[in-house]
């Protein structure tokens, strides 16, 4: 984990994600886009790591990333997903949802789609309307799912004007984030503790399933689903603590991982090699999970750079489970077997590392230090 | 007070005619606003009409330039390392790591500085283009400064050594050398390039004794007439004594064949033997460190720290840490010659050689335009423990009083807050305060900022700031309706008078619609319940209903007396409450016990006897107590019934 590289980009970056790779293709991830927060003027950019060779005029050396192009964005970026190749959407702290289009022959960004008034306040008794944060998106081509600090839950559709389905007052306090579990059931958690399962074959606003955390309702900043095994679910709290949920069985987590020491601002399993994944945090760390079971010395618990975890399982499923062909090394809880290994990426910790992104051997994360940090060389 | 160290600048303000109106200002943090009056200077009656603008006036505009926002935020990882070097750490080892990060610092100048000529390079209209440039000189400048005093006040070379530093200082500032270098050397015939002698001259005078040596061996291949007293120059350069970092010898035996060689070239002046080629006998001169032959060349040596050094480096090559002050005043007034006046730079410089620190810290916050510059240096400066002596008349130390000058402007920043936090953490004495006073002032447009502002404050157990922030995200959850929120809100702050509040429009809300909204949150309180009476009660009556749901009666039953006769539910809902005991009272089987149902009476009697009278109502008061009147007779009545019921089931199962 040397090749890391940084870069001071003078805006306190929000979120970063890398371009999809057109399918079948062999290439490396290589453009990302990012989106900055709190700044006078906020920017989605998109960047390149590719090699420039010699054409690299002012010094930067290989593996340095450089700006490809970037447009004004209207409020905060609270989140941004690529909705395809060309196309990127954002949720912004106005309650707007955009889609920018990435012109590659001209290397510019335009605005594709909007809706302006996505997330809003209805005052009491009021018919005026006051915006509310839209605070996470999601995509699923065609279909893009927001949700914000209004407890609302919006379906869009790439090619209506107007929502496809909306979920007033699904939540009575912020959802945080939210993703697709299977299609068209969806997954929120929000500012109590609780995540819930949503089914849009369902018509009414309640939610098909609540889980939560017992007694504390600290509340979950994010969320994301095992990329094969669809009930496997990860969750990241204002503690710091990492959750694995099963969905399929119980109301609690499966375990609960003592993490990092401020909140988890997102986790994100490996999209293709899913033992791996990656936490990012309020406290300025940026680790990596290590859970598969084919690591040489399992036994030694600490590796250089890295720290064991402290399991505190709940303990649900796994009995059950071992008959099972595939076991998902995220669901078994046994401490003494299986410990997980845990390396710290970033050198030394200063500001909230509010994002990251993983694409193949690649990793991207942004700060509120205004720096953006990359690697190409995973597991290397 | 201290007496002003000098005028105070004027800043004109674009659009405000202060000769003509009053203006009035206010203070703020690291800015002021201002605007005009509309009286008039002269006469008090008349008014003329003013300038319809208030403006901001920011003191430290570097804060809002976007390439040094990369300076403050590398900077302030440099920083927190800084601080966190170990106090018990001594000698060399410490030394070495304070080096190390002063060298930190300088390489982020230089990073900025780059890229801030890059862009001035790359500016199209002229006027930014200058902008930019002038930028660039000023990082220069603060590069240059940093670079004396880590070399000075950091390193602390002694004698000998303290040269050699000084030299790589000159070379890292001149630069212009390299280029030129390349230029002659790329030429087909490069003794015969105009500027050939230039180049060697510079190089002399920068003491690259070698590559002098090279050039001449090429003068001396071109032209074979003057080869012979080539070889001769070059085998002085050769045998120049110099100290090397890895050499072992004194600094006496140094002072010995200094002198020896010094001599040699005496006699050589002396002997002419460089009369025929002008260049050379220059060149000796030089070598000697004759002071007019270095002043006849003030064109390449092009300032006077530079002509200071080529003079030591010729004259005095182990000088002592302690005589530089006077070689430097002297060099400064030879080399300006009375022509001009010293500018600041020269001062700040003058002041470092002199060891002057505060002076120089003094002299930099007057002349920079940031407090970027001289609060980082007087930190590293602090660490190296010399300032430890000086007390400021108004209670903390100077560097404290810079670091906090800089968190400040960090802080009237609209994005740059959460660096000005680590510097506040590092002031014992006012920097709590000030992070108290700032950290409330900041804009909370998302939850999201409010929760890393909540994160700052509660990493410092700031409670009343925790306090108030949760309360401004409660207040603004209630103005959009957001009930849920709100009381999420009031929980995480533990303010129990909000939570009621809150409760209240829960229970009225409930009133007005018959149901609950944001089930989710209520149902699952938990402990938090606890916070407040009104809270709890909110929570006890929504199990209540759950019981009901359950058609678990009995313990619905018992809840909903406990409620009331424990005095949790307020008065006001008691009606609400008797209500809901109706169909439990209809029921076929008896729920509440005679005992029970005596205490039940004994609410609703409480209730209706404690109604205030009042004297006139209209039509719609009127209808209201009808029906409250209707409701109480229902109760009676039901009441009545299941006391009968309960009395004849309760006697006769004792008969049994």
């Amino acid at each position: 984990m040397e090749e890391i590289y940084a870069k001071f980009v003078s805006q306190k970056i929000s979120k970063t994600r890398w371009r999809p790779l057109p399918p079948g293709s062999l290439q490396t991830a290589e453009t990302f886009a990012t989106g900055s927060w709190d700044n006078e003027e906020n920017y989605v950019s998109l960047w390149s790591i590719g090699d420039f060779g010699n054409l690299d005029s002012d010094g930067g050396f290989e593996g340095d990333h450089q700006l490809l192009c970037d447009i004004r964005h209207h409020g905060d970026v609270m989140d941004l997903q690529f909705f395809d190749q060309e196309r990127i959407v954002t949720a912004s702290s106005t309650g707007c949802v955009t889609v920018f289009l990435h012109h590659p022959n001209n290397q510019t960004l335009s605005v594709n789609q909007q809706w302006t008034t996505a997330h809003y306040h209805a005052g009491p008794g009021s018919p005026s309307y006051s915006s509310a944060p839209c605070t996470g998106v999601v995509c699923n081509n065609p279909e893009i799912v927001t949700v914000g600090e209004d407890g609302r839950i919006n379906l869009f559709r790439a090619d209506h004007k107007e929502a496809v389905r909306t979920i007033d007052n699904a939540d009575s306090s912020t959802l945080h984030s939210v993703t697709f579990l299977r299609t068209p059931e969806i997954l929120t958690v929000n500012s109590i503790g609780q995540l819930k399962i949503w089914d849009f074959r369902q018509q009414g606003n309640e939610p098909s399933q609540i889980l939560s955390l017992t007694g504390d309702r600290v509340p979950l900043h994010c969320v994301d689903r095992h990329p094969n095994q669809q009930h496997v679910v990860a969750t990241g709290g204002q503690d710091g603590m990492l959750s694995i949920w099963d969905v399929r069985q119980g109301t609690m987590p499966v375990s609960l991982l003592k993490a990092h020491e401020a909140e988890m601002w997102e986790v994100h399993f490996h999209p293709s090699n899913p033992d791996h994944l990656f936490t990012c945090s309020e406290d300025g760390s940026l680790w990596h999970w290590d859970a598969s079971t084919d690591v040489p010395e399992k036994s030694s618990l600490f590796h250089q750079g890295g720290r064991s975890s402290t399991f505190l399982s709940h303990s649900i499923s796994n009995q059950a489970n071992v008959h099972q062909s595939v076991i998902s090394s995220w669901l078994s809880t046994d401490p003494a077997k299986d410990r997980i290994e845990i390396t710290s990426l970033l050198p030394s910790r200063s500001l909230s590392v509010n994002s990251l992104d993983v694409l193949g051997p690649c990793l991207v994360c942004g700060t509120d230090a205004e720096a953006i940090y990359v690697t190409r060389h995973l597991f290397s | 007070m201290e007496e002003l160290d000098g005028e105070p600048a004027v800043t004109v303000i674009p659009g405000v005619n202060s000769k003509k109106n009053q203006m009035c200002f206010d203070w703020g943090p690291g800015e002021m606003l201002v605007c005009e009056t509309s009286f008039s200077k002269k006469e008090k009656s008349e008014m003329v009409p003013s300038c319809p603008f208030i403006y901001i006036i920011r003191k430290d505009v570097d804060v809002y330039s976007q390439i040094l926002r990369k300076l403050f935020n590398e900077s302030h990882g440099i920083f927190l390392g800084l601080q966190r070097i170990d106090e018990e750490l001594t000698g060399k080892s410490r030394k070495s790591q304070l080096v190390r990060v002063s060298k930190n610092y300088r390489s982020v100048i230089r990073a900025c500085m780059e890229e801030m000529h890059q862009v001035a390079i790359a500016a199209k209209d002229p006027a930014s283009g200058r902008q930019f440039s002038s930028q660039v000189s000023i990082l220069s400048a603060m590069e240059l400064i940093w670079n004396l005093c880590e070399i000075l006040f950091i390193e602390v070379a002694p004698a000998g050594h303290l040269l050699l530093h000084l030299l790589d200082w000159v070379r890292l500032h001149v630069c212009e050398v390299d280029s030129l270098s390349a230029d002659v050397l790329g030429s087909e015939n490069p003794s015969n390039h105009g500027s050939f002698w230039n180049l060697v001259t510079i190089l002399v005078l920068q003491g690259r004794l070698d590559e002098a040596r090279q050039m001449l061996s090429k003068e001396a291949d071109a032209s074979p007439a003057s080869a012979g007293i080539c070889r001769i120059m070059g085998d002085l350069m050769r045998t120049m004594p110099i100290l090397s970092p890895g050499n072992t010898q004194t600094l006496t035996e140094l002072e010995l064949k200094w002198q020896h060689w010094h001599e040699e070239c005496e006699r050589y002046l002396q002997d002419s033997t460089f009369a025929t080629n002008p260049h050379l006998e220059s060149l000796l001169k030089i070598m000697l460190g004759d002071e007019a032959a270095l002043l006849e060349q003030k064109e390449l040596l092009s300032n006077w720290y530079h002509f200071l050094v080529t003079r030591l480096l010729y004259s005095n090559p182990t000088v002592k840490p302690i005589d530089l002050h006077y070689y430097a005043q002297s060099s400064l007034d030879l080399f300006l010659g009375g022509e001009s006046s010293p500018e600041p730079l020269d001062n700040i410089l003058l002041a470092a050689f002199e060891f002057d620190i505060h002076q120089v810290i003094k002299e930099c916050s007057i002349a920079l335009s940031n407090w970027w510059f001289v609060a980082h240096l007087t930190d590293l400066l602090d660490h190296c423990k010399l300032l430890q002596s000086h007390n400021l008349y108004f209670g903390s130390n100077m560097r404290e009083f810079l670091l906090l000058e800089y968190a400040s402007g960090l802080f009237a920043h609209p994005s740059l807050w959460q660096l000005g936090v680590d510097y506040f953490d590092y002031c014992p004495k006012l920097g709590r305060v000030s992070l108290e006073l700032h950290i409330e002032r900041i804009p909370l447009n998302t939850e999201q900022k409010a929760l890393k502002v909540l994160r700052i404050c509660e990493q410092r157990q700031m409670t009343e700031q925790v306090r108030s922030i949760c309360k401004i995200l409660a207040m603004k959850a209630v103005r959009n309706n957001r009930l849920g929120s709100a009381l999420s809100w009031s929980i995480r702050a533990k303010d129990a008078a909000f939570a009621t509040l809150v409760s209240d429009r829960f229970l009225r809300d409930y009133c007005e619609r018959g149901c609950f909204s944001d089930l989710d949150l209520i149902d699952n309180l938990g402990p938090a319940m606890m916070l407040s009476d009104r809270l709890t009660f909110l929570g006890k009556y929504r199990e209540f209903h759950h019981m009901y749901g359950e058609k678990r009666f009995a313990d619905a039953a018992s809840l909903l007396l406990s409620l009331m006769t424990s005095r949790i539910a307020p008065r006001s809902f008691w009606m609400t409450l008797l209500t809901d005991a109706l169909p439990l009272l209809e029921q076929k089987q008896v729920i509440f016990s005679a005992e029970q149902t005596y205490e039940l009476m004994q609410c609703l009697e409480d209730l209706t006897s404690r109604r205030p009278v009042r004297g006139e109502s209209d039509i719609q008061q009127l209808q209201d107590e009808d029906i409250e009147t209707t409701k109480v007779e229902m109760l009676r009545l039901a009441l009545a019934r299941n006391l009968a019921r309960a009395i004849i089931r309760e006697g006769s199962l004792e008969g049994s």
